[in-house]
This record gives structure tokens, sequence and C-alpha cells, in this order.
């Protein structure tokens, strides 16, 4: 391969040091739309391993009904179908105000991607209450995972349906219920540097990114719902 | 203008040396342990993986100590019992598979090179790299933990039921492996970013050097697989700790599915492993033959083809462990799909060295040693995917021997010619000349002692992982520890001459083995920004035509 040199202008620091004309221009990127595709892409990558991480528990939930199909459909009565409801209406909102703070950091309209940054925060801590209020009667009833299982009066005696069913739910719904953790740690840091004006159509990665991640923690539920609250 | 002709593949390096490089530009542990460049981190990483190598070659030099005789005596005393000896090939397996081999090129070599040979400063994400060798670390200290805290016992390969009953920190061990994968993820990642978005001006698909075709194809395997080996070591712990009936019989769980899972993973890994290695190969070749490449595309193809056939094999895994008939033959014969991709890679190394115009110094005699060695790998692996065959080789020295000629006789054999090749490149010494190829030489002998053997003793029916043998196998099981010996010795003389060449000042010329590929543009070692221009590039990447420039 030749090479030639070209002009281009002449880079800052190394590390994270930035360009000297905007501070979050990162040294080894020509352009800010060059760092901001090349971030999108790896958090789409990101997203992938998501997906494949919950594909594991949805292929072992799969077999798992296959192996007890009447143990499932009568644990799943004891789930209340309202409550799965109420949060997946509440994580639609917050996918909808998700991209309204997005959609306001591009525009430059701080006020805004605050306000909608917290709307955001709001619905995934009743998301959070929900969950509390669910776990809470099943740990009551004894509806346990594995070997905690505990609970009377299930018709097949003997059988580790049940206790395998509550196992997966409290697994797949446990590890989604991380997820929004992380995500209301997630939102709170970009509020805080939305707060601080940093936000701008400039520079809007991280809220972009971050929106990136709550619409697949929306949607993992989306699936999660219907296959534990909705199944015959 | 003024032109001069210039040979692309000259040697050059006369041009005065820049003062300050990326080894020199700043001191102290912190400059080194939170810096964010790829060189720094690379060599971070290859300290590390060597470190692994020597305590997982030190446990595979203990076990076959312990299999010299059937009695296991050793100057009258047993040099190990069978829990212990179960302990040690269970910790051999497990560094050399997560600490080692799936670091051992990407990491490492890959952290060092790809971003040169793409013409960027960087890798796309740098804090996300530093991360990465950090799980690293964390997994690695967790690994030796487990270790001390009384080692495990299960093989490499975590089966249930036996790992869902033994005692032992099992889990400690899973969730380091857990960590570590998460490790090969961000270094993937990575990787597919920068690949993407960071190639020099002028850089196409198609004028990517082709070790960045092999890395790419590992990166696609390592972020799409490697999660699911994740959840399913979670499920296992969960298994150990809440009994969730997933995996163990006794509470209605299913043992192969536990195979099932690993395997989804564990197959596309072996190419995690493999195909670096294929990448390395693939700058060897046509550097010291002086030659353009022989059929880019098609191994440019190929690499990404084994990618994609390494999702679908899993299931030859598993042929006698009561999976469905019919799943076996559609198994077997996806299998040997796999032959295509990798038939065409060898040929077309072969058809590059015809006619070149061969020069033989140490990283080619490691290219040629991986050639001999990977095609008895590979062709071995058609015996393996052959149902009939397959019956009554299953879990005998055979496999052993298979695996090791891919994976050792594959990836470590490019990897050690990688790392003398590019060895100039990241320290700006040159290694002794001699040392080198004699080091090789060895290496090759003593590899085929240990491990052609092993397929003699797998054919005759030595089961693998057994601490007991009948004592018909003596004469084979002690040529075979011989033949550890000599490999070992090559080793360790591989790292007294490498580490004896640090001590030297830096002669290494930018270009040593007239390579046409970016990384041989910027002076050894490079400067902390790689090029003093950002390159831009106008001709193929094995391009050996004289050509002008300005």
């Amino acid at each position: 391969m030749s090479t030639t040199s070209v002009d281009l202008p002449s880079h800052g620091g190394h590390g994270d040091a930035g360009h000297i004309d905007d501070p979050h221009h990162q040294h080894h990127f020509t352009t800010m739309e060059q760092q901001f595709d090349t971030a999108k892409l790896g958090m789409w990558l990101f997203l992938a391993t998501e997906i494949l991480l919950f594909g594991g528990l949805f292929v072992g939930f799969g077999m798992m009904q296959g192996r007890y199909p009447r143990e499932f459909v009568e644990a799943h009565e004891h789930l209340v179908r309202w409550q799965g409801a109420l949060n997946t209406v509440v994580l639609l909102f917050s996918s909808f105000t998700m991209v309204m703070a997005v959609q306001s950091a591009k525009n430059n309209k701080k006020d805004k991607t605050v306000f909608f940054l917290f709307l955001t925060i709001i619905c995934a801590c009743i998301f959070l209450v929900v969950k509390y209020f669910e776990y809470s009667h099943k740990f009551e009833e004894g509806w346990l995972p594995g070997k905690f299982y505990s609970a009377k009066g299930d018709s097949i005696p003997g059988s580790h349906g049940y206790a395998t069913f509550f196992a997966f739910y409290f697994m797949m719904t446990g590890l989604h219920g991380i997820h929004i953790l992380a995500g209301i740690g997630l939102l709170s840091w970009i509020l805080m540097r939305a707060k601080r004006g940093e936000f701008s159509n400039a520079y809007y990665t991280p809220v972009d990114l971050v929106g990136l991640y709550w619409h697949i923690v929306d949607l993992i539920w989306i699936y999660l719902f219907p296959l534990y609250y909705l199944i015959q | 203008m003024d032109y001069q002709v210039l040979t692309m593949g000259a040697k050059t390096g006369s041009l005065p040396r820049p003062r300050k490089n990326y080894l020199n530009e700043s001191h102290g542990f912190m400059s080194w342990a939170g810096t964010l460049d790829h060189k720094r981190i690379g060599i971070m990483y290859l300290v590390g993986v060597m470190t692994a190598f020597l305590m997982g070659g030190t446990f595979a030099l203990l076990v076959r100590l312990t299999l010299l005789t059937p009695t296991h005596m050793l100057f009258g005393k047993v040099l190990m019992t069978a829990e212990t000896y179960n302990r040690v090939f269970t910790l051999h397996g497990a560094i050399m598979v997560f600490l080692f081999i799936i670091p051992a090129v990407p990491a490492s070599l890959g952290n060092f090179v790809l971003p040169l040979m793409l013409g960027a400063k960087d890798v796309a994400f740098p804090r996300l790299n530093l991360a990465s060798f950090y799980l690293w670390v964390t997994g690695a200290l967790m690994a030796i933990l487990a270790m001390v805290l009384g080692a495990v016992d299960t093989g490499w390969t975590f089966y249930t039921p036996y790992s869902t009953t033994t005692d032992g920190p099992v889990t400690l061990m899973t969730s380091a492996v857990f960590v570590l994968g998460f490790s090969s993820i961000f270094t993937g990642l990575n990787f597919i970013a920068t690949v993407h978005k960071l190639r020099a001006p002028g850089m196409g698909w198609f004028d990517l050097p082709l070790f960045i075709w092999g890395i790419y194809s590992t990166a696609l395997i390592q972020v799409l697989a490697t999660p699911v080996l994740g959840i399913t070591l979670v499920l296992l712990m969960l298994e150990r700790g809440f009994g969730i009936g997933i995996f163990d019989p006794r509470i209605g769980g299913d043992p192969v599915l536990f195979q099932h899972f690993f395997w989804f993973y564990s197959h596309p890994a072996v190419y995690i492993m493999i195909l670096p290695g294929m990448a390395i190969i693939s700058e060897l070749i046509p550097t010291f033959s002086h030659k353009t490449i022989f059929g880019y595309r098609a191994i440019a193809y190929s690499s990404v083809s084994l990618a994609l056939v390494s999702f679908i094999v899993w299931g030859h895994h598993m042929f006698v462990a009561g999976q469905s008939q019919l799943a076996t033959v559609v198994f077997s014969a996806l299998t040997f799909l796999v032959a295509i991709p990798s038939g065409v890679k060898v040929f077309n190394w072969l058809c590059t060295m015809y006619e070149g115009n061969i020069s033989l110094e140490t990283p080619m005699c490691y290219a040629i040693s991986f050639l001999i060695l990977f095609t008895i790998g590979g062709l071995t692996g058609i015996f393996l995917g052959t149902l009939s065959t397959d019956v009554h080789l299953t879990d005998t020295y055979f496999v052993v021997a298979h695996f090791h000629f891919v994976m050792m006789g594959g990836t470590v054999t490019a990897f050690l010619g990688g790392l003398h090749y590019w060895w100039p490149k990241m320290t700006g010494r040159m290694y002794s000349e001699k040392w080198g190829r004699t080091a090789c030489v060895l290496y090759t002998v003593g590899f085929n002692m240990t491990f052609l053997t092993q397929f003699f003793l797998g054919s005759k029916g030595m089961p693998r992982r057994y601490y007991n043998y009948l004592d018909q196998f003596q004469p084979l099981h002690a040529f075979s520890t011989m033949g550890s010996w000599v490999l070992g010795l090559s080793l360790f003389m591989t790292l007294a001459y490498l580490l004896a060449s640090l001590r030297k000042p830096m002669d290494a010329p930018d270009n040593p083995w007239g390579g046409t590929t970016l990384e041989w543009q910027c002076s050894s070692p490079p400067i902390m920004h790689n090029f003093e221009d950002q390159p831009v590039v106008a001709r193929d990447p094995y391009d050996y035509r004289p050509v002008k420039v300005r």
C-alpha cells in the first residue's frame, strides 16, 4: 500500500483529551459525525449481546414449558394479570418520554430534556414499585424458585414444574429488573449532565445511546409480559 | 514532480528514528495502568496471556509427567492422587481456553496491530478497551482464587450433573469465566466498530489486510456467542444455589440441554481460537514469499463463512450424548461444511508460496509448521465428524490429539509466528534469528512427539481424562511425555531469547521483513499517535510490484 501525506488538522493530546474546538471530540476521530456513528454502532452491538443473553433464558423457558405444559399453565394463574398489564403500559409510556427527551436534546431544548428524562425515571420507579408488590406477594405464598418452593395445594403432587416455572419467572423478571435499575442509574447520570447544559445539537450522543438501551429494556418486557401473564 | 521508483516490499528503516515513541512517551506505573493507548493495552494483554500460558503449560507438563508410568510413581513416590490429577487437568484446560487462547491473538497482537493496519490512531472505544483488560485481570484473579480454595475437578466443560453436585468452588470458577466472557465481548465489539468506522481514507473493505478479515470474523463470534455462555453459566450457578431444575435430572432438569447451551458458545469459541491464527498466517505467507496473496477474496470470504458455519455445528459434540438420530445426522453433515473454507485457505496459502521467493526467517518457519500441523488437525476433524468413526473415537485420546493439533498446532503456532513477526514493531528490537529457527524446529518436533502419538493411543482405545491406564499403553504414554519435555524446552528457549533481545539497544528497522501492510510504514516502535501523517490508501494490501512514490 502506498501512502502519501494529506493535510489534516493535527490533533491534540492522546486519550480523551479532545480537540480544541469541542471538548467532546476524541482525538482518534476525524469528525464528530464519525464519532457519533461509531458510538451508535457500538451500542447496537451491545444490544445484540443483551438479546442473546436473554435468548438463553427464553430457550430454557420454552424447553421447560414443553416438559411441564400443564404445571406452567396452572402456575401462571398465580400471577396477577392487571399488575403485569399496568407495568406494560408504564414502560411503553416511558419509551415515549425517552424519545421526547432525545428529540429535545437534539433541538437544544435543555429544560424539556430534563423534564422528559425525569418523567422516564419516574416511570421506571413506578415499574419497580409494582414489581415489589408482586414479588412480596409471591414470597408470602411460598411461590419461590427451585428448592425454596413451599406453596401448598397445587394439583400435581411431587412435580417440579411449579418450582421450575417460578425459577424462570424470578430469573427472567429479575434480570430484567436489574436492567431497569441500571437504566435508572444511566438516566440519572444523563439527567445531571443535561442539567449542566452539556447536550446540544452538536453533541447528544449519551442521550441517544441511553435511549436505545431503554428501548431494548422496554422491548424485552413486551415479550416477557405475554410469556408469563397470558399463556393458555 | 520528481518520482523515484521503489519496490514496496523493500526493507526500509534508515530514516532518522523519532526520539519519542509509545514506550518512552510517558513513564511510571500509572502511565501504563491507566493508559488508553491500544499499543500499551496490547502489551499488557500480552504479558497477561503469556503468564496464563506459562501456568497452563506447567499444569500440562505435570499431567504428562503423572502419565509417564501406569503407577504414577516417580523416584519411589506417587506423583499425584486421582483427585489431584482431575483438578490439574481441569486447571490446564480452563486456563488455556479462557485465559490464554481466546484472548491470546485478538486482545494482545490484535490490539496492537489492528489500528495500525487500518491507519487509525486507536481503536473505536479506548476506555472500553482498558475496561476489557481489567475484566480479564479480575477474571484471572477469580480463577486463581478458585484454585487456591481447592480447585475444580469438572473439566473445562463444567458438564452437569457432575458440576451441579461436586464440591469445590465451581460457582467461583464459573463466575470467573463469566467475567472473562465479558472481557472478550468488549474486545470483539470494539474491533467491529473500529473496522467499520476507522479505516484510513481510501481503504475499502477489500483493501483490508487479511489479518483484519480474520480478526473481524472472530469479533463477530465473540459478540454473538459469548452472551449465551454467560447466561448458561448463570443458570449453572443458580442450579447449584437454588435447584431450579433445568440441568439436574434428579429435580427434573435436562443435562443434555446444558451441553447444547455450552456448545452453542463453545463450538463457535473454537473459531474464536483458530480464526486469528489463520489471520496471522495470511500475513506471514505473502510477506515471506514476497508475492501477492493468491485468492484474496476467497480467503476473506472463507473467514466470514467459517464464522457463520461455526454457529450451526455445535451438535457434533453430542453424537453419543442422547440427542435425536435426525439431529445427529444433520449436525454431522453440517460439520463437513467446515472443511470447505478451511481447505480454501490452505490451498490459497500454498498457491501464494508457489513460485514465490520464499525466505525462511523465524515467522515463516512457524507458518510452515502451522500448515503441516493444522492440516493434520483439520483432516482428523473429519474422522470425528463422521458418525460411524466418531462413535468409536469419542472421549479417547484421538479427540485430545485432534484438538491439540488445531488449538496448539494451529493457534499457538500461528501466535508464535505472529509474535516473532511483530516483535520488532512492538519492541523496536530484533531477536536472534539463529535461536528463533532452532526453537521453531524443536517446537515442531516436540509437538509431534507429544500429540501425534496420542492419535495412536486413542485409536487403540485409551480414554481421555483417565488417571489409570493399562500397562500396554505405557510405551506410547512415555513417548508422549518425553515429547512434552522437548516442547516445553523450545518454549522456555523462546521466552529466554525474546527477553534477552530487550536488553539490547533498539536496532529494528521500520520494515524488517519487507511487509506491505500499513503497520510497516510507521516507525519501530510506533509513536504515540501511530503515524506522523494520516495514511491514505491507494493500492492493494499485498502489492509487491515496483511503485512510483513522490
